[in-house]
């Protein structure tokens, strides 16, 4: 596995080939499209909020774009090649979940199976990785947790401590999946910020999955939504109208600027929720 | 304690040590199978903490019980059917058993089944009446060498699969979304996890037997979980523990013609009982693995 790219592939990334190309994609299960025609380029730096109801697909396309769901038609290209599993180009932060205590994982370990946790084998102790984790763990200003474990963290701890984990392996391309989601006000901003310095100074293109638009805001590129098997691209004036949703939904949809945030009224009851929050989508046993 | 210091005859039942050297010399065998068996639950005890399964365990070692029973009752190799046993179950559980409800309902139906099955062989067998016990509560510390082959065998086995999957299956256990992202076979692993374990438990009952199982597969992580957040230092200490109950409770059994097993339960039991006492005189309020602060003084800050 190699996580530092050579220069060659640098290159070609700022030179600003898309690291995520989405072709005409389709999702279905049995009868039911949960997206399709879906095209969407996403260049490097790129900040990409994605928005729909539950049970639109928006986990589903991160699991496509992991590798871990073919998608049914249509082409899912990263860095010009079809997804692998295990990339080091994607990281992955998913929400926060409580670990039952007492479970033997301290922040650094955590970090740690972001090194190297998918090898085979043991592992050796070595200086290297652990300045490594230490690094990257004071990058998210988490230096001080590293020893303790984490289902003793707070949420706005994990999630830092997560962020630390996916970059250590220094992706391109970071999906989100919901990373806010029952995170107090400050941390959302925090987490938030951590994000958004990551792509500014690397070129790291985000996928942000999120059912609440307002903590990204200020930060958002272009928005996905994800709606009743059909979507929406642009920035945030042309897709958060009360038009583009109404037409979306074929529903009337009420869209509001309240002081800077976006509130969105009269969204319709989605279909059965997807299990929205997980990427594996089984418990394991 | 009254009974026992009335009745020193009780006393001479539970520890005898006379002639010890001799006893250790003619059972050299068993302290080598007390110490393999050791090192490898204690391994698999921290997995089986991880992935919260110790009931699946209990389940296993019921049908591991059958098997052997069935064996008996054939006159063929206990070893071999408590393994096959074992194994069926295991597989049972792993492929069927994916989410953590499905898994408790799948082995909360099997395991009665196998006890079944197990207690209606042996009342058709009518061999000797301690083979029958030894399955369900353990055996008096005697493994001949043809037993301690096979258990020696597996345990290389177990070893190797483990120390070849120990990042990606701790990976897998503890952060299994993150895990999968990163490319780790999630769900290829726990099936094979589960017959891995299903080995470990097919070893444990021809020792502690069915019933106890438990004390040697969860016990030790359980405790060592107690005083450590590092996984490197708990799955140490996890072995250090399940090799001390198993050698210790052998060597503590070997003069009297009691079963080892309560030996070794109780020498687990009580190092669980230590940890949660170390962990509680560390006190809640600090994090476990975070070095404590520095001692003030007695008497700093009173002017």
């Amino acid at each position: 596995m190699v996580f530092t790219s050579t220069n060659a592939e640098r290159a070609k990334i700022v030179a600003g080939t898309p690291v995520l190309q989405l072709v005409d994609c389709e999702l279905r299960f049995g009868s039911r499209a949960l997206w399709h025609g879906l095209t969407l380029d996403v260049r490097p730096g790129e900040f990409v909020a994605v928005l729909g109801a539950n049970g639109s697909g928006k986990t589903t396309l991160l699991r496509a774009i992991l590798g871990l769901q073919p998608v049914s038609q249509g082409r899912v290209l990263i860095d010009g090649a079809p997804p692998r599993r295990g990339s080091p180009l994607v990281g992955y932060i998913p929400q926060e979940r409580r670990l039952a205590p007492p479970t033997p994982l301290r922040a650094r370990d955590l970090v740690q199976l972001g090194v190297d946790g998918a090898r085979w084998g043991t592992g050796l102790r070595s200086a290297a990785r652990r300045q490594l984790v230490q690094e990257a763990l004071a990058s998210v200003g988490a230096a001080h947790v590293a020893d303790r474990p984490v289902h003793m963290l707070s949420g706005g701890e994990q999630q830092r401590v997560r962020i630390a984990q996916t970059l250590v392996t220094d992706p391109r391309l970071l999906l989100c999946d919901e990373p806010l989601l029952s995170l107090d006000l400050n941390h959302q901003r925090g987490v938030v910020r951590l994000i958004d310095a990551r792509r500014r100074r690397h070129g790291t293109a985000v996928i942000f999955v999120t059912h609440e638009i307002n903590p990204v805001l200020p930060y958002v590129d272009r928005v996905l939504y994800l709606a009743e098997g059909r979507f929406r691209t642009g920035t945030v004036d042309e897709v958060m109208t009360s038009a583009t949703l109404s037409a979306l939904y074929d529903a009337p949809v009420e869209v509001l600027r309240l002081g800077g945030r976006v509130v969105v009224a009269g969204v319709p009851d989605g279909p059965a929720a997807e299990p929205h929050h997980d990427v594996t989508s089984e418990v394991v046993a | 304690m009254s009974v026992l210091a009335a009745d020193p005859s009780l006393v001479k039942q539970v520890f005898n040590f006379d002639d010890y050297g001799a006893l250790l010399a003619l059972e050299h065998n068993s302290v080598i199978a007390g110490a393999v068996l050791g090192v490898v639950c204690g391994l698999i005890s921290a997995f089986v903490m991880m992935r919260d399964l110790p009931f699946a365990v209990h389940g296993i070692s019921e049908l591991s019980f059958a098997g052997a029973a069935a064996a008996l009752l054939a006159g063929a190799s206990v070893v071999a059917g408590s393994l096959l046993g074992s194994l069926v179950a295991a597989l049972v559980i792993g492929v069927l058993g994916v989410r953590a409800r499905e898994r408790n309902a799948i082995i909360g139906v099997l395991m009665p089944f196998g006890l079944g099955l197990g207690v209606l062989f042996l009342a058709l067998y009518h061999g000797r009446a301690s083979n029958k016990f030894g399955l369900l509560i353990g055996q008096v510390a005697s493994i001949d060498s043809p037993e301690l082959s096979w258990l020696v065998g597996i345990s290389v086995v177990v070893v190797a699969a483990l120390l070849i999957m120990w990042r990606p299956l701790a990976f897998a256990s503890l952060d299994a979304d993150v895990a999968a992202a990163r490319g780790v076979p999630v769900r290829l692993l726990s099936p094979v996890f589960m017959v891995v374990l299903g080995m470990v438990v097919a070893m444990s009952v021809q020792i502690v037997g069915a019933l106890l199982v438990l004390s040697i597969v969860c016990t030790p992580a359980a405790a060592a979980y107690r005083v450590t957040a590092s996984p490197v230092r708990a799955t140490v200490l996890s072995v250090v523990f399940a090799t001390t109950a198993t050698v210790g409770g052998i060597l503590l059994a070997l003069g009297s013609l009691l079963p080892i097993t309560p030996y070794i339960t109780s020498v687990s039991f009580a190092i669980y009982v230590v940890c949660r006492i170390i962990e509680r005189v560390h006190g809640r309020a600090r994090p476990v693995g975070v070095p404590a602060r520095v001692r003030e003084p007695v008497g700093a800050g009173v002017p």
